[in-house]
This record gives C-alpha cells, sequence and structure tokens, in this order.
C-alpha cells in the first residue's frame, strides 16, 4: 500500500513522535485497543533500542493490505551500530548488555504477530516487526 | 481472483447484441427456473439485463472499465443473494445458464465461426460464474463473523455480585479469542465500576487448552497491575491436571471451590463476617 | 524542556501525568520528586496515570524507581488509573512493577495511603 513513512531517531527526544505516528497509523485502520497499545509499546522498545545500543538510525512503518484484504502495519528499525553477537542471549528475557530490565527485545516480540531480526557485529541491527488487525 | 479473458468472440458478440431481447427472455426463463420465486421476475430480468450489457460490453471493446464495472455488479449481485440465504450453486446457476442461451442462438443462427468461438465464451462465463462463488463466500464469512461477535458480546456477562466485587461466569468451550474478549471485559468493568475483586468462575467450562490458560493467567496479573484482585473459582479436576500438566505458572493465585467460596473469601477480604443468626 | 507539575494535597504528592512523556521530561520528575519529598515531609506519592496511553519499560522503570526512592525517604507510593489495554501490554511485555503499589482510582490511592502500611494491601506489587 502507499503509505509509507521513514523517520530519523537521533535522541530518545524522538520516541515520542514515533508512537504518535504509530498510533495515528493504527487507528487509521482500526486495530482494536489492545492491539494499538501493543504496537505502540513494541516501537517504542525498539526506537529506544536504537538510540542506546544502536547510535541512532531510521524507523520505517507502513500500512499493509494482506492479499484476503487483512490490513496491518510493519514497521522497520534499522540502524549502523555495533550489531548483535549472541542474538538468542539478547532475545532472553531479562538479559541486558548494560543496566536495562532485559525486556525490550524479547517484550515486543511478543507484542507483534511477525517479528524478524537481522544483524551482523559491526555493520548494524534491522528489527522487521508486523502486525495486523483482528 | 480469475480474470475474464475474452479473446476474440466478434461473432458471439454480434450474435448477442441483434438478438438482445430474445437471449434475455431466454436468460430470464432458465435463471428464474432454480430462484424458487425468492426473487420476481421484473427483478431478476433486471438484474440479468445489467450483466449481459456489461457482458457484451467488456467483449467488445475488451476495456478494463467495462470488465471492473462487470465484476463489481456481479459481486453485488452474488453477495446480496448470500444475505438472503440462496445458495452459492442457485447464484452461480443463474451466470452459466448464460452458455446455454448462447449455444442455443448458434445452432439457431446455424453460424460456424460462432461455433468455434463458443468453447472460449464458455471459459468466460465459466470465470464469471467462479467469481460469485468467491463473493458468495466471502459475504458468508462475513456475515458469520458479524453473528458470532454478537453472539460473544452476549455471553459475555460480568455481574455484580455486592458493592466492589464482580464476576463473570463462564460456560462453553473457551476458545482464544472469546477468552480474550472476556477477559478485557472484565477488566473494563473493574474500572467503570470502581470494583477492585474479581470472581472468574469456570464451573461451566470443561476444558481448556494452553493458549486460555495462559489468557486467564494474563487477565489475573493485568488486574493486579490496575490494583485490583482476581479469583478463580470452580477448576475442574482435568483443568487443573491440564494446568499443572503444561507447566504453567499459576503461582499466587487465589482459587476457590465455588463461586460461593469465592464471594466469602473477597467479603472477608473486604471485612465483611456472614454470620447466621440463632432465631428464638 | 516541559516538566510535570507536583502537587501538594495534605501530606501526600500529586502527580498527574496527562502528556506522553520525553525520556528527558521523566528523568527531570524523578529529580523534582525527591526534593520534593525531603522539602514537605510527604509521606506518600500518588502518580496518576488515567490519561496515560501507553507505558513502556522505561516509564515502568521509572515508576519502580520512584517507589524505591520515596520508600527510603520514608513515603509510599501508589500508581493510580492504569488503563486495561496499558495492564495488558505491561503482562505481555514482562514488566511486573515490583514494589509499586497499585489502585483503580485516584480516591482508592489515597485512601490506602491514608490506611497504615500493612505491608502488602490489596492491589500490591510488590513482588515479594
Ligand atoms: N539496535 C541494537 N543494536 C545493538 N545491540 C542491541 C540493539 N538492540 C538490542 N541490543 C542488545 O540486546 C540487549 C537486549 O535488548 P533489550 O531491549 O531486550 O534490553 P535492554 O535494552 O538492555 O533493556 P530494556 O530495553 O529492558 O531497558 C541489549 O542489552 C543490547 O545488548
Ligand atoms: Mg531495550
Amino acid at each position: 500500500m502507499s503509505d509509507v513513512h521513514e523517520v530519523r531517531v537521533g535522541s530518545s527526544d524522538d520516541i515520542v513522535g514515533i508512537r504518535k505516528m504509530v498510533r495515528t497509523i493504527a487507528g487509521d485502520i482500526r486495530m482494536s485497543l489492545v492491539d494499538q497499545t501493543k504496537l505502540v509499546t513494541a516501537a517504542s522498545e525498539l526506537a529506544r533500542n536504537i538510540v542506546v545500543h544502536g547510535g541512532g538510525g531510521t524507523v520505517r512503518i507502513e500500512r499493509l493490505t494482506g492479499p484476503t484484504g487483512r490490513t496491518g502495519v510493519r514497521m522497520i528499525f534499522s540502524d549502523e551500530g555495533p550489531g548483535i553477537s549472541d542474538v538468542d542471549l539478547a532475545l532472553t528475557d531479562g538479559w541486558s548488555s548494560g543496566q536495562g530490565l532485559g525486556l525490550g527485545l524479547p517484550g515486543s516480540r511478543r507484542l507483534v504477530d511477525e517479528f524478524e531480526l537481522d544483524t551482523a557485529v559491526g555493520r548494524g541491527t534491522r528489527i522487521t516487526v508486523t502486525k495486523w488487525t483482528r | 481472483m480469475t480474470n475474464p479473458q475474452s479473446g476474440g468472440q466478434a461473432h458471439i458478440v454480434q450474435l448477442l447484441s441483434t438478438r438482445q431481447d430474445a437471449a434475455l427472455d431466454r436468460w430470464t426463463e432458465l435463471a428464474g427456473a432454480t430462484l424458487r420465486g425468492r426473487t420476481t421476475q421484473t427483478e431478476l430480468r433486471g438484474e440479468l439485463r445489467e450483466l449481459l450489457s456489461l457482458t457484451l460490453a467488456s467483449l467488445e471493446r475488451e476495456d478494463d472499465t467495462a470488465r471492473s464495472e462487470l465484476r463489481a455488479v456481479l459481486a453485488d449481485m452474488s453477495g446480496r443473494r448470500a444475505r438472503q440465504n440462496f445458495t452459492p450453486k442457485e447464484t452461480a446457476v443463474a451466470v452459466f445458464t448464460l452458455k446455454q442461451v448462447v449455444h442455443e442462438l448458434i445452432e439457431d443462427a446455424d453460424e460456424d465461426q460462432a461455433i468455434n468461438e463458443f468453447v472460449a465464451f464458455s471459459r468466460y462465463v465459466d470465470d464469471l460464474g467462479l467469481l460469485t462463488f468467491e463473493t458468495y463466500a466471502a459475504t458468508r464469512e462475513q456475515v458469520i463473523a458479524d453473528q458470532a461477535e454478537q453472539l460473544l458480546e452476549l455471553s459475555t456477562p460480568v455481574v455484580k455480585l455486592w458493592e466492589g466485587i464482580v464476576a463473570v461466569p463462564l460456560v462453553g468451550t473457551l476458545d482464544s479469542a472469546r477468552t480474550q474478549v472476556v477477559m478485557e471485559a472484565l477488566l473494563q468493568t473493574l474500572v467503570d465500576t470502581g470494583s477492585e475483586s474479581a470472581v472468574i468462575d469456570i464451573t461451566g467450562v470443561p476444558a481448556v487448552d494452553t493458549e486460555v490458560a495462559q489468557h486467564l493467567m494474563k487477565t489475573i496479573m493485568a488486574a493486579r497491575l490496575m490494583g485490583a484482585e482476581c479469583v478463580i473459582s470452580g477448576i475442574r479436576p482435568q483443568i487443573a491436571q491440564t494446568i499443572v500438566a503444561l507447566g504453567i505458572e499459576f503461582g499466587d493465585i487465589v482459587s476457590k471451590a465455588t463461586l460461593a467460596d469465592a464471594l466469602e473469601y473477597l467479603l472477608s477480604r473486604n471485612g465483611v463476617r456472614i454470620v447466621r443468626e440463632v432465631v428464638g | 524542556m516541559e516538566r510535570v507539575p507536583i502537587l501538594k494535597v495534605g501530606d501526600v504528592l500529586l502527580i498527574s501525568i496527562q502528556t506522553d512523556l520525553e525520556d528527558r521530561t521523566a528523568l527531570a520528575l524523578q529529580e523534582d520528586l525527591a526534593e520534593q519529598i525531603v522539602r514537605t515531609g510527604a509521606r506518600g506519592v500518588v502518580i496518576d496515570i488515567t490519561a496515560v496511553e501507553i507505558v513502556d519499560s522505561f516509564i515502568g522503570r521509572m515508576f519502580a524507581t520512584i517507589a524505591a526512592m520515596s520508600r527510603l525517604l520514608d513515603a509510599r507510593t501508589v500508581v493510580v488509573g492504569m488503563r486495561p489495554a496499558v495492564a495488558i501490554t505491561l503482562v505481555e511485555l514482562g514488566l511486573s512493577l515490583g514494589g509499586v503499589h497499585t489502585a483503580l482510582n485516584l480516591e482508592k490511592g489515597m485512601r490506602l495511603l491514608a490506611a497504615p502500611d500493612p505491608g502488602g494491601p490489596p492491589g500490591t506489587m510488590s513482588g515479594r
């Protein structure tokens, strides 16, 4: 579908704007309130990871229409930071390389329908998530 | 979705155009045979006239506007019939009878070239028929989904047991979607009524799967985050076994044998004691 | 930068969050609050999130930090008015808000703080 937004995530000040944008798009396709909240929360976590761990990057948000007319939202979080050396570990509840709670990655994975993580050490990280309306 | 292809059917188009009225009469007669009075002949004739002229337009000009208009009108008709409880076969047959109409026209006119085109025409009509099937299925699905949702709303009563105590008595098999709807309704009721306690009574639930058990758990945890307490009552032995076997952590959740026990427990937590008065 | 106002109601400090908080605003709030608890000698803190549409792990951690900090300064913290959608999402995220007391609404939160501290009133999220 047509709607594609790409936003730069440079500092934590950009996170509120991203939350607002995701909320608007999810509302436009009439996603349920609970699902909207889940999607916005996942966006917030993944955008903050870009700021905290990825040294800045971009978020691409698009509206989807599936083959059966189902609608959804896809978000792609990319950065060219240090990458993640042990993906399984990073996806484990409670594991953080820093002072975090270690819930951002595993938590957002539970909050969406599809979750894909591409990363290469020294080159960066790209996380693609999708949530469909029910 | 299938894409009706016309592919050079000039003679058939010519034939149909010149004998449009006769063709329409015959089509109405054939298609009407299966409709058993649920649509009047006049209505049917009107529908078919529109279909026929759009079919001709799309065969003649092979233009996309006429074709998509034809599909829209067909989809419309098919959807309307789905809601009127026609079977998908009845709807499709109405379209397929156009083949017989054309076949008879060709035989009458005794036109060789038109006969050669008949195979392609026949395939074209088949595609249109299939399109009605697709629309029919989609519309019925929508009708069923709407009904299911209505049932869901009807079957999720959250009742007030006492000031500050509400209950959801669940009855029947719980699937994941229904559980989710009920649980969201319960949490919203806590907010709306300012109730700090709730009983989820599953006496009427024969079995649960992992997903449902997990939804129940998550609801209880969500209620706690909001500042309310949920008690489960009426867990059957089988469900208890499922929960233990699945290794789902029920943690420090309070479970009571019956709804009455749960109510008594919550009342006493709220400082209410029930005493039987000894008379005489 | 925007600052969240802190209201004094009796011996309770009331924070009513009305906007989607920026990280910096949340951090500033923690500092302001610590200072105010000491200055006013408040015994309780109520954070009203009735208007809040999302709580992510950052804000969740802020609640836990405020609660822990208040406790050290001899005040109790209650988070009130969490919406169902927010609560459901927090559970899925895996955040338990350990040590933070919660109440359905402002009135109940105030009443909770007025009652003597039993260590674990109904609706507590103390992770012990
Ligand atoms: N974009 C990224 N680039 C590099 N490393 C990342 C990125 N995102 C996550 N990580 C790594 O994965 C770990 C887990 O991430 P997660 O979001 O689950 O926890 P956290 O950010 O450390 O803490 P929390 O999000 O709970 O505050 C991080 O500690 C970090 O090492
Ligand atoms: Mg994180």
